[in-house]
């Protein structure tokens, strides 16, 4: 399997996630995760996708990112250097007797209770993925009602930041 | 400057600014307002044609023609979905159009509307770039956006779609001075380090080839690379989108490379030790199998799209750059080489090639029951029009025997739909090419399957005054398809036949259509109706050439096979290595 993170610095403008997701399609490039959301920038987006490469080289991936003119920069976010979390929301099967047990596997995965019915309980993780799989492991036997994850953020280690030359090119033309 | 008016107003402020003379397109509900002021400007010419395909292939057929951004404009709807396939057939050959359109009110987009498509979001994969504008205060920056992305770097189409009611909106104009987008920043300057290790790789080559593509004219670079060429004397192949970049009368061209190519070009390129590529991208028609292409060769790719770069074939000497410049610093590069006293012999190399261009020249048998010869009609008709007339074909057997018989021998002359293959390109690009070059004479070579497709715009020239010259080849059908069918499919003709003998009647089509027509059915007919139509320049002529049907384009790489198993005939295929003298 290889898999890479890219954060995609784009303009924050309508149809930018349709063009990304479009190029994706048809170029026949793999999409594992994308997750999109507002920077500390307002005229700026910020991506993470997980993408699959077995077909296609990385390097053509990003070129052909690289060509839409809302893509303002790609960086590619190595495991090592780099922060990753996704979220996790799970409604977990709980009914009295099985309720102090589900309670101490959240605090071992230090996931969060946010909601509390009768004869369930709904969690809230976050993590790698191979822990949010761990914690889902062991919740199975209990009974998952439903559940829901983000894809994946991630930020690069250290105090350099993406934003700060893509961000003095929109300054400019601000 | 700053000036109240209306967003209609300041669209066609906004592209008297960019520099436009001529726009071709059709009115409807939501462009009406953009084209009440339009009416008024004395900068800009509008040409109404009859289907906004054919203002899409003008814009293209004016913007190779002239090097300048071609403009098609169309309403919301049926309109801007009509401009889909010349601004997808744009996309694929990299020519630089804006297309305008029209949509419904922005209070009503997303409602189904009365002729609502979302024609942005249909357009994002074949466009360069597009908007979609929905206050007035926005056309005007954006249009001048537009002109920017389309003409510049990869040339390409950009489609600017308008809001009626931003047209409608009152604005102050302001048209900007300079551009500024974050995320589009082209390299044109390639880099020293590349540009000399590929100068010392053409010195070293003993067995070099240029492979030349479309890229070089975009970059109007035809005599830079003459001169690239004859310092270096290594032998040139030009693909169907650069015809003409280099001329074919040179001693050191080998003509079209690719599943039609002659055998020197596509033995040249298998043989090679060195590709030269610039301005090219190892499209499947020109590789064959992409695994057995050129297997001995290292490659030095110069384009100034960086993802054309290795995405085919990988790259050894990447260069990303414009290929004008490319070719300037390369020439003093392989100067400085061979003053340094490197310079490989290529006469082993060049011998070989002259056996096969000696032995597998381009030829075709003349038909045995005495009818036309397609091949000698378009031969003729070079010979005659000459090197200075502009050639557009459409996409067939037509296309590919001008695209071996005509004088390719200066750039910006061939105009054809290359990566696309869009059937009905001809007479609508005609006719934009006409427009731009009024004073040069423009022949369309058309097949008689796509000249049914967009025959239409005849009435356009008619009417607005481009005198352009059709040459018919009508050989009752759609040739290239029937071609494959009688190699492939067992001579089972499952709607090939078009029995297009007297139905239409392209003479009379022609005529009624406001044209001369003319026929010509037996070869010493083929020069006084080619010198006849020569003699009219008021109005537009067709010729209907009726041909053998059963002619066929050679040489042939079949689809999906390697290019070493070319054939220059049927059930003929060359011998590589006994030849060698």
């Amino acid at each position: 399997m290889s898999r890479h993170t890219l954060s995609v610095l784009v303009e924050n403008k309508p149809g930018v996630l349709a063009r990304i997701a479009g190029l994706f399609a048809r170029r026949g490039f793999n999409i594992e995760s994308l997750a999109v959301g507002p920077t500390e920038h307002p005229e700026l987006s910020r991506m993470t996708i997980v993408v699959n490469v077995e077909d296609h080289p990385l390097e053509q991936v990003t070129k052909q990112l690289n060509k839409l003119i809302n893509v303002i920069k790609i960086v590619e976010l190595e495991p090592e250097n780099s922060v990753s979390r996704e979220l996790l929301l799970v409604k977990v099967k709980a009914d009295q007797a099985a309720r102090s047990q589900v309670l101490e596997i959240a605090q071992m995965f230090r996931a969060r209770v946010v909601d509390v019915a009768l004869d369930a309980l709904t969690l809230e993780a976050t993590g790698s993925a191979e822990k949010l799989d761990a914690l889902l492991r062991v919740l199975e036997p209990f009974g998952i009602k439903e559940l829901v994850q983000s894809g994946m953020v991630a930020l690069g280690r250290g105090s350099r930041s993406l934003t700060d030359r893509a961000l003095r090119a929109v300054d400019r033309i601000a | 400057m700053s000036e109240q008016m209306t967003g209609a107003q300041a669209l066609v402020r906004a592209l008297e600014m960019a520099g436009v003379e001529i726009a071709f397109g059709i009115p409807g509900g939501a462009i009406l307002p953009a084209y009440d002021p339009l009416f008024d400007s004395t900068k800009l010419r509008h040409v109404l044609v009859r289907h906004e395909q054919g203002a899409g292939h003008a814009a293209e057929g004016y913007a190779l023609a002239t090097g300048k951004v071609g403009v098609c404009i169309a309403t919301s709807g049926p309109g801007a979905t009509n401009l889909v396939t010349p601004i997808s057939n744009a996309y694929m050959d990299s020519t630089p159009i804006v297309a305008i359109t029209g949509q419904v009110p922005s209070t009503l987009i997303g409602s189904d509307a009365f002729q609502e498509a979302d024609i942005r979001g249909i357009t994002m994969p074949i466009t360069k770039h597009n908007f979609l504008v929905t206050r007035a205060d926005e056309i005007a920056r954006t249009i001048a956006e537009a002109f920017h992305i389309a003409s510049t770097g990869r040339p390409g189409p950009v489609l600017v779609d308008i809001a009626k009611d931003a047209l409608q909106a009152p604005t102050v104009f302001e048209y900007p001075k300079k551009i500024e987008l974050p995320g589009y920043r082209p390299v044109t300057k390639p880099h020293a380090k590349q540009i000399r290790e590929a100068a010392r790789l053409i010195a070293t080559a003993t067995r070099p080839v240029f492979y030349i593509g479309g890229g070089v004219l975009s970059a109007r670079a035809s005599a830079e690379f003459f001169a690239l060429a004859e310092l270096t004397g290594i032998p040139v192949v030009t693909t169907l989108m650069a015809r003409g970049a280099f001329p074919d009368s040179h001693y050191q061209h080998l003509g079209m490379p690719g599943m039609h190519g002659t055998v020197a070009a596509v033995g040249a390129l298998q043989r090679a030790d060195l590709i030269i590529a610039i301005g090219t991208r190892f499209d499947d028609r020109v590789t064959g199998r992409l695994s057995s292409f050129a297997p001995h060769a290292t490659v030095i790719h110069a384009d100034i799209d960086p993802a054309e770069i290795s995405k085919n074939r990988t790259a050894d000497v990447p260069i990303v750059g414009d290929a004008r410049d490319v070719i300037t610093e390369l020439t003093a590069a392989v100067q400085a080489e061979y003053k340094a006293g490197r310079r490989a012999d290529l006469t082993g190399w060049w011998r070989q090639l002259d056996t096969w261009r000696k032995v597998y020249p381009l030829g075709y048998e003349p038909p045995s029951d005495g009818s036309l010869a397609p091949q000698y009609v378009v031969q003729r008709l070079g010979a005659i029009a000459g090197p200075d007339a502009i050639y557009v074909a459409g996409v067939g057997q037509h296309q590919m025997w001008a695209a071996h018989y005509l004088p390719h021998e200066k750039p910006h002359t061939w105009i054809n739909s290359g990566g696309a293959g869009t059937m009905g390109f001809a007479v609508p690009a005609a006719m934009g090419a006409k427009f731009g070059r009024p004073e040069a004479t423009v022949w369309a070579v058309d097949g008689d399957g796509c000249f049914q497709m967009t025959n239409q715009e005849l009435v356009t020239c008619a009417l607005e005054g481009a005198p352009i010259k059709v040459a018919v080849i009508n050989n009752e059908a759609l040739g290239m398809v029937r071609q494959w069918q009688t190699l492939f499919y067992n001579e089972r003709y499952s709607h090939t036949d078009l029995h297009s003998r007297r139905v239409p009647d392209f003479v009379k089509l022609a005529e009624a259509m406001g044209c001369v027509g003319l026929r010509c059915e037996r070869a010493e007919d083929v020069d006084a109706v080619i010198e006849k139509a020569m003699s009219i320049d008021d109005v537009p002529v067709v010729i209907d050439f009726v041909v053998h049907k059963d002619a066929m384009v050679w040489p042939m790489v079949p689809a999906g096979t390697s290019n070493d198993d070319i054939k220059v005939a049927r059930d003929l295929a060359p011998d590589w290595e006994s030849e060698v003298l």
